[in-house]
This record gives structure tokens, C-alpha cells and sequence, in this order.
């Protein structure tokens, strides 16, 4: 039985419909990720389980208790906000005894567990500090320290990190993870930042519009994104439209590229086939084409002529012209390739997803 | 919110996985069963008896015999009162001397605002607060420091007098022009201070992107800075038109033939011409109000969203040439001389020996004999106690309403009645003083409905009473200004924490909103302490106010004594504002 259960939650603000029949559940122990580009109802739905938001309909439960309507203060959930809401007049230590204050718990206590929460964050002695004298990423830390301290049975965050530089982001992200495994907590993570959710969860959902587009394993998502939205939200794609024609060879199936004409061999299961000659869309990421100047005969393999070479460090982006048809590639090395040169582009079927366009 | 929510019974049946069942008994008081006496109900309760009490039966009161006669309903009082050529002089007069005034004021307070918020001189900071001074004097004490310092036979006309050697005083201080001089000079402060806090919000990135675009800096300045301005032009605009239709004592003093409705409705109830002061209330009242929709709607129409973008640091230009800086420094020392001149005034002629100051400029002996009287005079040390109690208890009584009204009209959820109760709020501060005491002298001066046999006015109680009624807004502003600066995700994560609305209020709320609230508190009783616009209306003798005591040995030709009290209420006045101020800065710092 999952720990949280969301059942077609829906949640209407005046005009715009900013959560639409969402269900997700979340296992215990899991790191679970809400991920989508801004106004997508993330924060929404988030709000939603942490009881600071009614749902319209749809219901919400907690192992195996119906907490639809509980108030926020009756769920026992720690949360992490993005401004991350510390209290400007109380002091660090004030501010982490918060909610063990408002369970009344004995002094002695209080102390121990507050001491407890700063050292996990790694911020023992600054009990005493006032909050605005500290940095952002401690801020950020007496945050976390505040919610863990009330030993929540969820915890949630509302894209904690976005308001730290680069590198201390990926420092954080890294001792939050760790943080939530040692205390064996329960995370429920939102983000509009994929690189992120894909370091962060073990699971993730795609949230557009309102709605969960797509949810399972972060490599999974990335590599066969099931719908379009999906494949354009999460990272640079190559979408190519093609048809499908109506012979295939052994397991794969084959289409033909509407621009350029190429024909492209993919590895497709029969119930995820569309209909012969109807048009759909082939995705590829840029890493995954190989760019060769040889033809020895790989399956779908296409020439191209190098329109432009972009060089972003470790890698270099390289954009083909296949008589028509646009293709952009990522290469470690484009040494030996210069604009204006003939080349072969490989498109591997296993690499290659078909999206659904909805 | 939570608490707003339907109980909900059987979900109580075990506290989270990990959690102890912590509180478990506190939470049976925000189910159903406790749900008929809800602290929401009983703060609605209180919030709906005092505007029932204070606002509505009045203003209803008054409404309503204004249009009755020989009991039975008539415009005959109006058509009567309409039909006279000194009531139409006095619409006139009031609302003529209000719009002049609002001129007056944006001319002075706008560019002194540009002035001290643009650049930086030499005791720029002592300046820019001496410049406020105004809005904290009573307006009483102010005519009456008017009257020594510009009055016909005051220090300035005498001066003028003895250096040309005229026969007779060079002016009057009579009329629209004194009126006019007057308001300016007490009023001013609100486009000063609005302007002023309305330009340091402005981006100044928009100003440098409308540069970049190619915009000379007058462009800018009509097209950027001044429409952004606007909301708060409009306010400051709303403020002196109210305060100008309800000024009472400048008429009073020195109007001369120039009648004013608040004048008017003062002469008729001196008269005991009840049907027509009553009558007249209504009409200011309905001017009143209708300015203060009017402004209100347009102001609507010309708020900015507030781009919450980082922006650019404004910085102030420092006046670095020799000779603009010369004249920088020397139109501040004018400037505030000339701010500070009738204060000046008020201060030598309390130290004057009575009786000295007759046709000499200056009085030609002093004393400290005024003060002496009025501290060894028991009947005048209990002036002081009586404003003193009175505006505290108004105040205090102010600060528990405005946080029961906080609490109900609380941030989430945009209802019709909050929209109601927030208007019904506002309607006393909207209300000329003179109105206010004349709804509460005639809906509680006999027995009535609400009261019984209780009759309210002859009462310790009146003034307490008026006081609240006339500066609750204010306070209530204050508390929902602080409360609309706290960042709702406290909130949420109090409650996210486990804290019940109560801890919720009692630990986030309250001691975010105390200074705020503290400050707010503050002024009320500041300017409760000096007023006389209403108290000369319904006070008591046997409990006056200082204002009426300064009024009275005016009456009297006592200088002396009425600038000594001027003096003191104004130092009481100026302590306070200070300790105001500290608070503010104390916690705004942390």
C-alpha cells in the first residue's frame, strides 16, 4: 500500500484550472518529484498535501487515512518553503523549536531535538543567531533543520534550492538526499529544474497544465518520454515527424521522415503502434546520434551536411542539415568536422521513441 | 483557512505514523463541538455590536430625522435649508476652500518631497523630519500660534508696523487667504509624506530604462515617475480635501465672514436650531462621502502592480556646486524657520507676563507664571488627566478593536460583507468630527432604542466614545498595513509546524504586527489629545478636554495661559511621536 495516495485531485482558481484530475502515489521511503515548468499546478498540488490548499474534488490519503480535509496543522508534515518562510523576529533556535513548541513538548526535549536538527544540517551552535544574519544557504539549512525537527511523517519541499547560487545548489542537493535517506523520511520534491529532479528522486512526475503527463524512473522519463509535451519538456530533443509505412523488418518498424524522406527503423512494441500512414512524431536526443564520416552500413543511417558547429565546453553541438530534415547532435569531440562538410548521422533504433502528440 | 472550514469528525482517529499523539486534546475545541461559541463568532459579534452602536444607528439616526417632519417624512428641511443663501455660501465656501487647498498643498508638499527624496545636502535627514512637524499640531494650537505669530495685531504685523511707522495693522488675517495660508501650511504634510514614500518605491531601473530608450528627463518624468505616482497623489489629494472640509477651529479663529459648513453647523446648535444643524450634517456628510468614493474609484483605476523584481538602488544626487549648494542650505534654513516660526511664537507667548503684550512687537516681560498656574492650578491638572485618560482609554480601546477586526477580516477569501464591514470602518474617519459628535450628541442625548433610558451624552463617556469612534481607522489601518507586509507562507508554516490558529496568532502574527499596531496606537491618542473639533460639541464641563480649556482662556484673553497649554500639549505630543519613531526604527532594523 502506497504511503500517500492522490486520487483526481482537481483545484480551480477563478478562471484557470491550475490542478486537473491528478493521481500519484507515493511509496514509503521514496523520493518522489513533482517536476514542470512554471504555473504547471506543482506547487498547487504540493499545497494540496500539505492541507494549505482545499481540493475541489478528488481525496487525499495518508496511510491509508482519508486526510482530504484535515488542516494543515493536523498532518504532522514538515515542509520546506521556497522563500523558506523563517520567522524574522524569533532567533534559530526559536525558529527549529517552533513546531515542538506547539506540541507543547517538554523544554529539556526541545533542546535536545533542536541541537539534534542543527547538527544534521550541519549548522550546530548557531542556536543563538538572529535569522537575518545568516547566508541564504544557511537560511535555507535552518529551514530543512525546522521541518525535520518535528520528525514529520512527510516531507515536503517547494523548490528549496532555487533561491541559492549554482554551486551551492548542487552542493545542498547533495547532503538533502543524503540527509532524507539517513532519517529514512519520506520526501514529496517540487521542481521546474530537470537536472535537479533527475540527481534528487527516485521517482518522478511530469506535470503540464495541470495535469501529470508522464510519471515513473528519471531515466526512463528521459529516454522514452511517452508524449511530446514530455520529450520537449525534459531536455533538447530532435522531434522528428514521420509516417509509418507499411512494411517493417522483423521488430522494427519502419516510418519515413516527412522532411527529407528518410526512411528510419524503430524498435517498437505492436500496442504502442500507430496506425499505417498516419502522421506522428520520432524523437532522438542530441547525444545519441552518432555522427560517422564512413557508411558502413548501420541501420539508419542518414547523410547530412554540417550546417553549424556550437562548442559549450565539454561538448560540441553540432547542427546537420539531412537534405531537409534538421538534426542537432552532441558530440565530445568535433575535431575533423568543419561547416560544409559531408557526413553520415546514425540514428540507433533502441535510441529512438515514438510520442504520442496529444 | 482552516478554522473556516466544516468540522471534521472521524478523522481524529490516530496522529500520523511517527507522530505522538500530541495535542490531541486541544484539537477537540476547533470541532464541532465548541463550534456555537467560536472565538470567530464572538470576535464577529463584538466587530458587528460597536459599528451597530457607533456607526449605523447614528448615521441612521440622523439621516432619518433630517427627513422627517411633524412625524411624518418631508424634504421640507432640506428644501428649507437648501433655500437659504448662507447654507449654499457655506457648500460653497467648504468645498471651494477644500480644492484650493488641495493646490495649495501639491504645490508645496510634491516638489519639497522631489526635493529631500532626490538629493542629498547638508542636514538633509533634519530637514526632511522637520518638514513633517505640521501633521502632529493640534489643529487648535496651530490657530492659535497663527493668530500670534500673522494675526492682524501679531509679532509679524507689529514688526512691520513699527519698521514703517503705519497707523494701523498692514493686514488682516481674515478670510479665504488666511484660511487658505493656514490649511497649506497644516496640511501640506500629507503630499510631502505620501509623494515622498511614493517615489522611494519607484524602481529606479525604470527611470534608467526609460533613459536608455532615449527619453530626455523631462519625459521620464511625465511618463514614468509622475503616472506612477499617481495612487499616491490621489491619496494625499483625498486626505487634505477631507481634512480641509471638516477644519473647524481656522474658521472659527479666523475665517471672518468666510462660513464654512462645520461653522455652520456649530452656530446652529449654539442657536439650539436643532432641525438645521442636524440637516447640515447630513449635507457635509454626503459631500464627505461621495469625495472619498470618488477618489477611492479613481484611485482604483491607477494601481501598479508592483513589478517584484530586483531593482536597481536609487541614489540621491548630491548638491556638489558651490553656489546651488549655498542656496540649497539657505532655502532649508528659510524653510525651516519659517516652519518652526509659529511654534516659536507659541513658546515666547507662553513665557509672556500677562497683560505685558499689548501694542509692543515682542512682549516686554516674561514669566514663568503661566506655567505655574496651569501646574499648581488643580482645575488645570485636571485637564491634563482628563484628555489624558480619556484618549487612552479611546486608544486602547482602538488597539483590542483593530485586532479583533484584523482577525476577522483575515487575508484569504475575498467576501461581500468583509468588503462592508471594511467600508463601515472607514465611514467615521470619512465623517467630519463635527458630524460624528453631532449623530452620537442626537441618537444618544435622549433615551433611545439601543440604550434604554441610558442617555450617553452628558456622560463621562461621550468623548471616550467620540475619540474611538473619530481614530479607530487609523489604527485599524495600521494593523492591516503591518498585517498585509507579513509574508503569508509564515503563516502556512506555522501551520504546517502544528501551531493552531491561536499560536499561529499569538506566536507569528501578534509579534510581527505589535510595532505596527503600537505606532498606529500612538497617533490616535496624539491626536486625541488635542481635539476640539467634536469635543466642543458634547464635552462635558465638568470633564473638559485641553483643547476646550485652551479655547476658553482664549476667550478670555488669557495669551499666556492658552499658549502655555499649547506648549505643554505639543511637548507631550513631540515625546510621544518620538517614542513612536524609536519603536518603529528598533524593530524595522531587526
Amino acid at each position: 500500500m502506497p504511503l500517500l495516495s492522490l486520487k483526481n485531485l482537481s483545484k480551480r482558481f477563478d478562471k484557470t484550472q491550475a490542478v486537473a484530475d491528478v493521481s500519484l502515489d507515493v511509496e514509503r521511503g521514496e523520493f518522489f518529484g513533482l517536476l514542470g515548468p512554471s504555473g504547471c499546478g506543482k506547487t498547487t498540488t504540493l499545497r494540496m498535501i500539505a492541507g494549505l490548499e482545499t481540493p475541489d474534488s478528488g481525496s487525499i490519503e495518508f496511510d491509508g487515512r482519508d486526510i482530504t480535509n484535515l488542516p494543515a496543522e493536523r498532518r504532522g508534515f514538515g515542509m520546506v518553503f521556497q522563500n523558506y518562510a523563517l520567522f524574522p523576529h524569533l532567533n534559530v533556535f526559536e525558529n527549529v523549536a517552533f513546531g515542538l513548541r506547539a506540541r507543547h513538548k517538554p523544554n529539556p526535549e526541545i533542546r535536545e531535538r533542536v541541537k539534534g536538527a542543527l547538527e544534521l544540517v550541519q549548522l550546530p551552535g548557531y542556536e543563538k543567531r538572529r535569522v537575518d544574519e545568516l547566508s541564504g544557504g544557511q537560511q535555507q539549512r535552518v529551514a530543512i533543520a525546522r521541518a525535520i525537527a518535528i520528525e514529520p511523517a512527510l516531507l515536503l519541499f517547494d523548490e528549496p534550492l532555487s533561491n541559492l547560487d549554482v554551486t551551492l545548489r548542487e552542493e545542498t542537493r547533495g547532503e538533502l538526499r543524503e540527509l532524507v535517506n539517513r532519517l529514512g523520511l519520506t520526501a514529496v520534491y517540487v521542481t521546474h529544474d530537470q537536472e535537479e529532479a533527475f540527481a534528487l528522486c527516485d521517482r518522478i512526475s511530469v506535470m503540464v497544465g495541470g495535469r501529470i503527463l508522464q510519471t515513473g524512473l528519471p531515466r526512463d522519463l528521459y529516454e522514452h518520454p511517452a508524449q511530446l509535451l514530455v520529450g520537449q519538456f525534459l531536455g533538447r530533443n530532435n522531434l522528428i515527424r514521420a509516417i509509418r509505412l507499411s512494411a517493417g523488418k522483423s521488430e522494427l518498424a519502419e516510418f519515413q521522415t516527412l522532411e527529407g524522406g528518410h526512411t528510419i527503423r524503430i524498435a517498437v512494441g505492436d500496442k504502442n503502434l500507430v496506425p499505417l500512414n498516419q502522421a506522428c512524431i520520432l524523437a532522438i536526443r542530441p547525444e545519441h546520434i552518432l555522427i560517422t564520416k564512413l557508411d558502413d552500413q548501420l541501420e539508419n543511417a542518414v547523410p547530412a551536411t554540417v550546417r553549424e558547429i556550437n562548442f559549450a565546453g565539454a561538448t560540441s553541438s553540432i547542427k546537420l542539415d539531412a537534405n531537409g530534415l534538421t538534426l542537432e547532435a552532441l558530440a565530445l569531440e568535433a575535431a575533423g568536422l568543419s561547416v560544409g562538410d559531408h557526413c553520415i548521422a546514425v540514428l540507433p533504433p533502441e535510441r529512438i521513441s515514438l510520442l504520442r502528440n496529444e | 483557512m482552516s478554522e473556516e472550514r466544516p468540522s471534521s469528525v472521524g478523522q481524529r482517529a490516530r496522529p500520523p505514523r511517527g507522530q505522538p499523539a500530541w495535542g490531541a486534546s486541544h484539537h477537540r475545541t476547533s470541532d464541532g463541538t465548541a463550534a456555537a461559541l467560536s472565538p470567530r463568532l464572538i470576535l464577529l459579534l463584538i466587530v458587528v455590536v460597536v459599528l451597530l452602536y457607533g456607526v449605523i444607528y447614528p448615521n441612521l439616526h440622523v439621516v432619518i430625522a433630517s427627513l422627517q417632519r411633524d412625524g411624518g417624512w418631508s424634504l421640507l428641511n432640506y428644501r428649507e435649508v437648501l433655500s437659504q443663501n448662507i447654507v449654499l455660501e457655506s457648500i460653497f465656501a467648504s468645498i471651494g476652500i477644500s480644492v484650493l487647498t488641495v493646490l495649495f498643498c501639491a504645490g508645496v508638499g510634491v516638489p519639497l518631497a522631489f526635493l529631500f527624496e532626490r538629493y542629498t545636502f547638508p542636514a538633509r535627514r533634519f530637514f526632511a523630519t522637520l518638514a513633517a512637524l505640521p501633521l502632529v499640531l493640534p489643529p487648535l494650537v496651530g490657530t492659535v500660534a497663527f493668530i500670534f505669530l500673522c494675526g492682524e495685531s501679531g509679532i509679524l504685523a507689529r514688526l512691520v508696523q513699527s519698521v514703517f511707522q503705519l497707523q494701523h495693522s498692514p493686514w488682516s488675517l481674515r478670510g479665504w487667504s488666511a484660511l487658505l495660508l493656514f490649511h497649506t501650511y497644516t496640511m501640506y504634510p500629507f503630499f510631502y509624506i505620501l509623494t515622498g514614500a511614493g517615489l522611494s518605491r519607484i524602481d529606479a531601473s525604470l527611470a534608467e530604462a526609460g533613459r536608455s530608450l532615449g527619453a530626455g528627463k523631462t519625459r521620464v518624468l511625465t511618463r514614468i515617475v509622475l503616472p506612477q505616482l499617481t495612487p499616491s497623489l490621489i491619496a494625499a489629494a483625498l486626505l487634505t480635501f477631507m481634512t480641509s472640509m471638516a477644519s473647524f477651529s481656522a474658521p472659527l479663529l479666523f475665517g471672518g465672514g468666510v462660513r464654512v459648513l462645520t461653522l455652520e453647523i456649530y452656530t446652529a446648535r449654539q442657536r439650539g436650531d436643532a432641525r438645521m444643524a442636524l440637516t447640515e450634517t447630513v449635507v457635509l456628510a454626503a459631500i464627505s462621502l461621495s469625495a472619498l468614493v470618488f477618489f477611492q474609484r479613481y484611485e482604483g483605476t491607477r494601481k501598479f502592480a508592483a513589478a517584484a523584481m530586483k531593482g536597481a538602488a536609487k541614489r540621491r544626487k548630491a548638491v556638489s556646486a558651490g553656489y546651488v549648494r549655498a542656496l540649497a542650505i539657505a532655502c532649508g534654513v528659510l524653510f525651516s524657520v519659517l516652519l518652526v516660526l509659529p511654534v516659536a511664537t507659541l513658546v515666547l507667548v507662553s513665557f509672556a507676563k500677562e497683560g505685558s503684550w499689548t501694542t509692543q512687537t515682542l512682549p516686554s516681560s516674561y514669566t514663568l507664571a503661566n506655567y505655574t498656574k496651569i501646574f499648581s492650578d488643580s482645575s488645570a491638572l485636571e485637564v491634563f488627566l482628563n484628555s489624558l485618560s480619556m484618549s487612552a482609554i479611546a486608544a486602547g480601546a482602538a488597539l483590542i478593536w483593530s485586532f479583533c477586526v484584523a482577525a476577522l477580516i483575515a487575508r484569504k477569501g475575498r467576501r461581500h460583507w468583509k468588503r462592508v464591514l471594511s467600508w463601515l470602518i472607514l465611514v467615521p474617519w470619512a465623517l467630519p468630527g463635527t458630524v460624528v459628535a453631532v449623530s452620537l450628541a442626537e441618537a444618544y442625548g435622549k433615551p433611545s432604542p439601543l440604550l434604554g433610558s441610558f442617555i450617553l451624552v452628558g456622560t463621562f463617556w461621550i468623548l471616550p466614545v467620540v475619540y474611538f469612534l473619530r481614530f479607530m481607522p487609523l489604527v485599524v489601518r495600521a494593523v492591516q498595513a503591518s498585517m498585509e507586509q507579513i509574508d503569508a507562507a509564515l503563516e502556512e508554516a506555522a501551520s504546517s509546524l502544528g501551531a493552531q490558529w491561536w499560536q499561529r496568532f499569538t506566536r507569528v502574527t501578534l509579534p510581527l504586527v505589535w510595532p505596527g499596531a503600537i505606532a498606529g496606537t500612538l497617533l490616535a491618542f496624539v491626536i486625541a489629545l488635542g481635539e476640539y473639533v467634536a469635543s466642543v460639541l458634547v464635552f462635558v464641563p465638568h470633564n473638559r478636554p485641553i483643547s476646550i480649556a485652551i479655547a476658553s482662556e482664549l476667550r478670555d484673553f488669557n495669551l499666556g495661559a492658552a499658549a502655555a497649554y499649547g506648549v505643554v500639549l505639543i511637548t507631550v505630543i513631540g515625546l510621544i511621536m518620538i517614542l513612536a519613531g524609536r519603536l518603529e526604527t528598533s524593530t524595522s532594523a531587526g
